[in-house]
């Protein structure tokens, strides 16, 4: 054995250990800091890592684009949505009266909230991007009370980790980190375009989340939950979407 | 390499020896281990964001310009095939099916390794003299006549010479300045600026270009530009000898002994 080859091999260990040491003081670090989605498992795991972490890095408390009135889409496009249930067609048919928003979970009082209630709270408006995955997009003006009044007045407790948002339809929930759920941009939305907000845009009650993709921005919201654990939800990915094959974090 | 007898005889001569023997060597690579690790990473990355990126606009295939756009506006331009969701008007009675959740997830993870090549490639590329010495034209190549003389033999389909086999010549030396420089830093800063987050951490990524959809558009568009690059590339290679040239970029060596004078 030469010399070369063997400095060589010895480099090539040196730098392997390096590397595998690295890669567990980033993991830790990453773990540490949430910068970890819940479905980082899997094959495209270290590329959902990457965009999660990469993005909570650069933007954690940056705002979405917001445009003026002049920019705000003449034609909205509402993107499909499954027949609606019957527990919507009867809350439809009553003026949304009834609709009600639960909030459980690590609070300090649940409780529930009904339209009226959240409208008499500070009213926030955002002209905003949807951008759906799929490539199209449009710009309205959003109004509704910002996710982290309603947080606060539940009182969340310091262990709580995550946001679970649900629809009153079936298999349709997400969730949000805390930095995203008390971001000022995170509206429960019943206003869109100064009128109330329109079933196909997922009215009475909306759930917008301006720094990430359209799909994120879950309608019919009917329940949330704070928890420090999204393993016992579904299968455990943290939303529905990536049981259908999509990224948890839609911020790219 | 001396022999271990010379070695011991002298040892003071087989180490400077050593030196003019690895220059032989260093000859006899055409392309150095980086460049050729680089261009490999960045061809199974490039295939895997094309499937992708043509699953994904499979949903959605029309374009706009400006910030926004959406089955109920006017495109700037539609792609004539079927589409993957129900809602866009294609003119087919049919529905192709849904692909994007993983072709998303592996787009954006083909991405992240491209990029992340792509740097390795770059600040080795500048320290190493590799953007100066193979790719840079030289200052008399860059000329009219040149150039044009150049594109004459090229659309002659001339066969370059083995002396041509050792360095680029001044179409692909322009042809991959301008696919290192100016397509993938484009098609990477439009692809940024359709991320809603990234966007909202540096707003003038997007409004420099105009907007959204603008910016998905210019993606697009380059990665046609890329694609016919590609189809180029291999028709190039094809032509000068695609076993050789693809030798020399899988070993580094192109069979041919280069006698420099």
């Amino acid at each position: 054995m030469t010399d070369i080859s063997r400095r060589k091999i010895i480099l090539s260990g040196l730098a392997a250990t390096a590397g595998v040491a690295g890669l567990g003081a980033a993991a830790r670090i990453a773990k540490k800091y949430g910068l970890i989605p819940p479905d980082h498992g899997g094959i495209y795991g270290p590329g959902e890592t990457l965009n999660y972490a990469f993005q909570r890095l650069v933007a954690r408390h940056s705002l979405a684009r917001e445009f003026p009135r002049n920019q705000i889409s003449e034609r909205p496009f509402p993107n499909e949505i499954a027949p609606p249930s019957e527990a919507f067609k009867h809350l439809q048919a009553g003026g949304f009266i009834d609709w009600r928003v639960s909030v459980d979970g690590m609070v300090d009082r649940p409780g529930s909230f009904s339209l009226d209630q959240l409208r008499s709270y500070p009213r926030r408006s955002q002209i905003t991007e949807v951008a759906c995955e799929e490539g199209w997009s449009y710009v309205a003006e959003w109004t509704g009370v910002r996710l982290s009044h309603v947080l606060s007045i539940v009182g969340v407790r310091p262990q709580a980790k995550y946001v679970v948002y649900f629809s009153i339809e079936p298999d349709w929930w997400d969730s949000l980190d805390m930095d995203e759920a008390m971001h000022p941009q995170t509206f429960l939305t019943y206003g869109m375009n100064d009128s109330d907000l329109p079933v196909g845009h997922g009215g009475p009650l909306r759930m917008r989340v301006p720094r990430q993709l359209g799909y994120k921005s879950v309608k019919f919201i009917t329940r949330l939950t704070l928890t420090d654990n999204l393993k016992k939800l579904g299968k455990g990915l943290g939303s529905a979407a990536p049981e259908a094959g999509y990224a948890w974090y839609a911020g790219v | 390499m001396s022999t271990p007898d010379s070695a011991q005889a002298f040892p003071q001569a087989s180490v400077r020896s050593s030196a003019p023997a690895q220059a032989t060597i260093a000859r006899n690579t055409r392309h150095s281990a980086l460049v050729r690790i680089t261009h490999w990473i960045t061809t199974l990355c490039f295939f895997a964001l094309l499937l992708t990126g043509i699953e994904i606009l499979i949903s959605h295939p029309r374009f706009y310009w400006g910030e926004t756009g959406n089955d109920l506006t006017t495109p700037l331009f539609r792609i004539p095939i079927p589409s993957s969701r129900n809602l866009v008007p294609t003119g087919y009675g049919y529905v192709l099916p849904d692909q994007n959740g993983w072709s998303r997830s592996l787009h954006f993870q083909a991405a992240w390794v491209t990029v992340l090549t792509g740097a390795l490639y770059l600040i080795a590329g500048f320290f190493t003299g590799h953007f100066r010495k193979n790719l840079a034209p030289g200052k008399t190549d860059l000329s009219w006549r040149a150039l044009s003389a150049a594109i004459v033999s090229h659309l002659r389909f001339r066969r370059p010479s083995e002396e041509e086999a050792w360095s680029y010549n001044l179409l692909q030396r322009l042809t991959y300045l301008t696919v290192i420089f100016v397509l993938f830093p484009l098609v990477i800063w439009t692809g940024l600026a359709m991320s809603p987050t990234f966007t909202a951490a540096f707003p003038s990524t997007v409004t420099l270009l105009g907007g959204r959809q603008t910016a998905r558009t210019i993606h697009f568009l380059v990665s046609i530009a890329l694609v016919l690059f590609l189809l180029v590339h291999i028709v190039m290679i094809c032509l000068a000898g695609f076993w050789t040239r693809a030798r020399a970029m899988v070993t580094g060596r192109t069979g041919t002994r280069m006698e420099r004078t």
